[in-house]
């Protein structure tokens, strides 16, 4: 038992520390990469290639000002900051990001744990983690705030449904809610590769990213309109962490869709040895982010009610439409 | 709410322009961004770039301006003063002569105007001040600019 709690408290830590760098350099990752796509350099003054800007900036945001505006609900504006990060660290907590390996005569697996019903842990944190943004602006008293938040809350509710429906196809062919066995089921073919397969890692792929507030769905906070919405009274490290939160969120999406379509730590129809197995997990995270990153810098914001229709009458068609195509397909056919 | 109507380019047609952006905007991550670092990289203005004027000087040292006034009357935005005075020999010089550049617009105007080809404007465009009397350029400070 103590063993247990030990190696628990240990891998969780070093997971937050890992994923907490990783959110720091997604930062970097995505001011450089943009900076690049607008043929300028991004970042590159505190360290060689700016790399230690993160760092930086995390030092700067503890030296800010803490501002609270007055008239503003300050239980629920204290703690809208960490509601927005505390789920999506959470996320991390099921994500198989490796095989096993044995340390001192001991086989530690690497992930924090494995729930058989993985998926919907996770579902059920993705519809938490929005509490955060909509309790931020409703709290701050502020009227970009608050159009920002409400738009959060709609935007949500439309693209949460879809993103749920499209699950239910992974979880039909895999048949399981455990992360590690669905990630097991793919070596060898991963699911994008399976048949028909392609249109729901697609459409996960879109919910996901309406679902983590980036562009082209990045409505709470479209800065042209709102000035910033659900976050325009912070400062400080409040700021920063609404911000670490939504890269927190970008790399758990990115780790969610390696391992539900992209095949986890398995290479492409070969089998994995085992050494590989997280290196070739984290450059999959990686890519999704970096593809993340691109299509923002890519694609312009969708307006408000072009969201709204896009979410409701082509979506949720097609993820509907994909449960029974894919079903009928892999028990008829199959 | 009123409908808008847009552009029907089919359903299959929808995802092909977003492709096409994202190869633009890969295509572009790989060309050599265009910034000036400008600290260490200074960005070569124009000859005929309008900075900083300058007070010109005969090849004896002594300012070539004799203090006509005529700048300061076709100044557009008035912000030339000259003061002139006289030496002990007959000639004009300014006692004083101050630019204030923050109000300038660098038209170029003055350097136009001198009858003496005594004030231009140069290349000069970097200039800075915490204050703003740091920008009434005074006449040793044009003269040695
Ligand atoms: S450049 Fe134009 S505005 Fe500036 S001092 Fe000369 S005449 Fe006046
Ligand atoms: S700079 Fe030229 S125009 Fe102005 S006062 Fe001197 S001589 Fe006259």
């Amino acid at each position: 038992m103590l063993d247990f709690v030990i190696e628990s408290v240990i891998k969780v830590v070093v997971v937050f520390a890992v994923l907490m760098l990783f959110v720091a350099y997604t930062t970097w990752i995505e001011r450089k990469v943009l900076g690049r796509i607008q043929v300028r350099h991004g970042p590159n003054r505190v360290g060689p290639f700016g790399l230690l800007q993160p760092i930086a900036d995390g030092l700067k945001g503890f030296f800010k000002e803490d501002i609270i505006p007055s008239n503003t609900d300050r239980l629920l504006y204290a703690l809208a900051p960490a509601l927005s990060i505390i789920p999506a660290l959470l996320v991390v907590a099921v994500i198989p990001f490796g095989d096993q390996f044995t340390l001192f005569g001991r086989t530690i697996t690497m992930r924090i744990t494995d729930i058989n019903v993985g998926l919907l842990y996770i579902l059920g944190l993705a519809g938490l983690g929005e509490y955060g943004v909509m309790l931020g602006g409703w709290a701050s008293n502020n009227r970009y705030g608050l159009l920002g938040s409400l738009r959060t809350a709609a935007q949500m509710i439309s693209y949460e449904l879809a993103l749920g429906i499209t699950l239910i196809s992974v979880i039909m062919v895999s048949g399981s809610l455990s992360l590690v066995e669905i990630v097991e089921a793919q070596a060898g073919l991963w699911n994008v590769f399976k048949p028909i397969l392609w249109v729901p890692f697609i459409l996960y792929i879109i919910c996901g990213l309406a679902e983590i507030n980036r562009t082209p769905f990045d409505m709470p906070e479209a800065e042209s309109e709102l000035a910033c919405g659900f976050n325009i009274e912070y400062s400080s490290m409040k700021f920063a962490m609404f911000f670490m939160a939504e890269y927190a969120h970008a790399i758990s999406l990115a780790a969610l869709i390696t391992c539900l379509f992209l095949g986890g730590w398995n290479l492409p129809f070969v089998a994995t040895p085992g050494f590989l197995k997280l290196p070739v997990f984290l450059a999959k995270v990686f890519a999704l982010v970096f593809f993340f990153v691109w299509e923002r810098g890519t694609f312009p914001r969708l307006r408000y009610d072009q969201i709204m229709r896009f979410g409701w009458k082509v979506l949720m068609p097609i993820a509907l439409a994909n449960i029974v195509v894919v079903g009928l397909y892999y028990t008829v056919i199959a | 709410m009123i409908p808008v109507k847009s552009r029907r380019i089919g359903f299959f047609g929808t995802p092909l322009p977003l492709l096409k952006g994202l190869l633009f905007t890969l295509s572009r991550l790989f060309t050599k961004p265009v910034t000036y670092q400008y600290p260490e990289q200074k960005r070569q203005p124009a000859d005929r770039w309008r900075g900083l004027h300058r007070l010109k000087t005969t090849d004896a040292g002594q300012l070539k301006c004799v203090a006509c006034g005529l700048c300061e009357a076709v100044c557009p935005a008035n912000v030339i003063t000259v003061e002139a005075k006289e030496t002990p020999d007959g000639r004009r010089f300014p006692n004083r002569f101050v630019v204030e550049v923050t109000r300038c617009i660098f038209c170029g105007y003055c350097q136009e105007a001198c009858p003496k080809d005594a004030i231009e404007l140069t290349t000069n465009y970097e200039f800075c001040g915490y204050t703003r009397e740091e920008f009434h350029m005074t006449r040793d400070v044009l003269a040695r600019n």
